[in-house]
């Protein structure tokens, strides 16, 4: 199903979704990025891997965290960026995708950042742009934000070490989340001993238990002896119809405050995608808390990205090459 | 080469380091090795000279000019540098010099983190094949292969050196 990500020696060419790789890719992609943490120590934080390589951010939605850790990665890697943003372009005088993506390759640009607002947006794009175009999925729809999911794969590893048999449960709205089928599918990939989806009926959707999780609708139950808690946000301008009472009632039931906290392992550590809506799906007290790695989360993202980037423009090797 | 050989080769090294390192301020000199080979004859000549500043480490793979071609190794280890390289005597030690290229990148990867007052380059072996105008200062020994011939140092523990014929 995923095949279009890789090419024919099996190494990735584009990275639309975690579903459908294989655990030694995935482990690449987070040994990658530990390479990539160490320019941080630099007085000039940049290689110059991705030198003459030009990489487009092409937001359908609004974002913040994404596109900017996209760009700085990009830039740390010397490739040059362009934002696109389709409010202000021409999108909304009538141009097809497929028209504007060919108008961006003709100003020879290399690699796409894709986020739309429709499930399979960024595999629609990489089924037709040309063969030496590269694309990068950052959250289509409900459906998958693969970047999110290994740069929470990548602060798991972190601070709970490599192939850690562990317990984790994703908390909230998990019906239009593409961060908990990513983090579903990398998790189960990677090995975790459970994964646990936590929420209201109305939040959880139907059958996810044929990803290999087990589904709690009480959050003390949920989060009992977990190793980590993924937070969700509750994504309201997602959902149609009255699927919560009030985000006073939700966060009563299944917001994270220091007491409920108190059920999961005493070393369980918090994340959060972001943006976090304090005192609605997490309390300050957590979210500042000496548990939360929300932070950290957001600085792996850029090696991770730098990661996904550079394997994609250049090629993974087993061996390095003798030259002296 | 044996590893006697080696030994030999490395004594004389400190030899021509130490009477260079006289004429520098002894704590302003900052060794680093190229990962790996370098690393392991980086770590002997320190020992050898009893330097006072610690032995630091570099990696080059973000800077090989090669990386379009052959990709980036998923395990690089990230170069570690124990004190500032601003105004330090820097020497800098890789195991083989060949077409030069190494070289080139690690000037690259220490300009990332500062300035170094001079650096200094010694290699265990210089060979032939040079395709930049980088030349060693201070050289174990020197040798000429013939096209399709590679020497490289194994290790860490013994030090070996192997002629090899390279399959492209």
């Amino acid at each position: 199903m995923n095949n279009i990500q890789l090419d024919q020696q099996g190494r990735l060419k584009h990275f639309l979704g975690i579903e459908g790789l294989e655990r030694t890719l995935l482990i690449d992609i987070l040994n990658t990025a530990a390479s990539f943490l160490s320019i941080d120590a630099k007085a000039v934080k940049k290689a110059p891997i991705l030198r003459g390589k030009t990489i487009v951010n092409l937001f359908f939605e609004p974002s913040t965290r994404t596109r900017t850790t996209f760009e700085l990665a990009a830039k740390r890697l010397s490739a040059d960026v362009l934002n696109f943003n389709v409010d202000t372009s021409s999108a909304s005088k009538g141009e097809t995708i497929i028209d504007m993506l060919h108008n961006l390759e003709a100003m020879h640009c290399d690699m796409f950042v894709v986020r739309h607002n429709a499930c399979g947006a960024a595999h629609f794009m990489a089924q037709h742009v040309s063969p030496h175009i590269h694309i990068i999925n950052a959250g289509d729809g409900e459906h998958e934000h693969p970047t999110q999911a290994m740069l929470d794969m990548y602060t798991i590893r972190q601070y709970k070490g490599e192939c850690a048999p562990l317990r984790v449960a994703i908390v909230g709205d998990i019906l239009h989340s593409r961060v908990a089928r990513s983090d579903i599918h990398a998790l189960r990939t990677l090995g975790a001993s459970e994964v646990r989806v936590v929420g209201p009926k109305t939040l959880i959707p139907k059958g996810v238990e044929a990803l290999g999780v087990k589904v709690f609708n009480n959050l003390k139950s949920g989060l009992h002896e977990v190793d980590v808690i993924i937070m969700l946000r509750l994504q309201r301008e997602r959902m149609q119809g009255a699927l919560l009472p009030s985000a006073h009632e939700y966060f009563q039931y299944y917001g994270l405050t220091e007491e409920v906290l108190k059920v999961a392992h005493p070393d369980a550590i918090v994340m959060h995608p972001g943006p976090i809506n304090r005192g609605v799906e997490i309390d300050s007290t957590v979210a500042d808390g000496e548990r939360s790695v929300i932070l950290p989360q957001v600085s792996n993202g850029i090696a991770v990205r730098m990661a996904v980037m550079a394997m994609i423009l250049g090629v993974v090797i087993p061996e390095q090459k003798e030259v002296h | 080469m044996s590893l006697n050989h080696i030994d030999m080769l490395l004594c004389s090294m400190a030899n021509y380091l130490n009477q260079h390192i006289k004429t520098l301020n002894r704590d302003d000199v900052l060794m680093l090795g190229i990962h790996t080979g370098g690393v392991w004859v980086a770590k002997r000549l320190h020992s050898l000279l009893n330097l006072p500043q610690p032995l630091g480490k570099l990696n080059i793979a973000f800077y090989r000019d090669d990386f379009s071609r052959i990709g980036l190794h998923p395990h690089v280890k990230p170069s570690t540098l124990p004190i500032e390289v601003d105004n330090r005597h820097i020497i800098l030690v890789d195991d083989v010099l060949h077409t030069g290229r190494t070289i080139r990148a690690a000037f690259n990867e220490i300009f990332d983190y500062g300035r170094p007052k001079n650096v200094t380059l010694a290699t265990l072996v210089e060979r032939n094949g040079r395709e930049l105008p980088i030349q060693p200062d201070v050289i174990g020994c020197s040798l000429s292969l013939e096209a399709g011939k590679t020497i490289k140092l194994c290790g860490p523990d013994p030090l070996s050196l192997e002629i090899r014929t390279v399959h492209e």
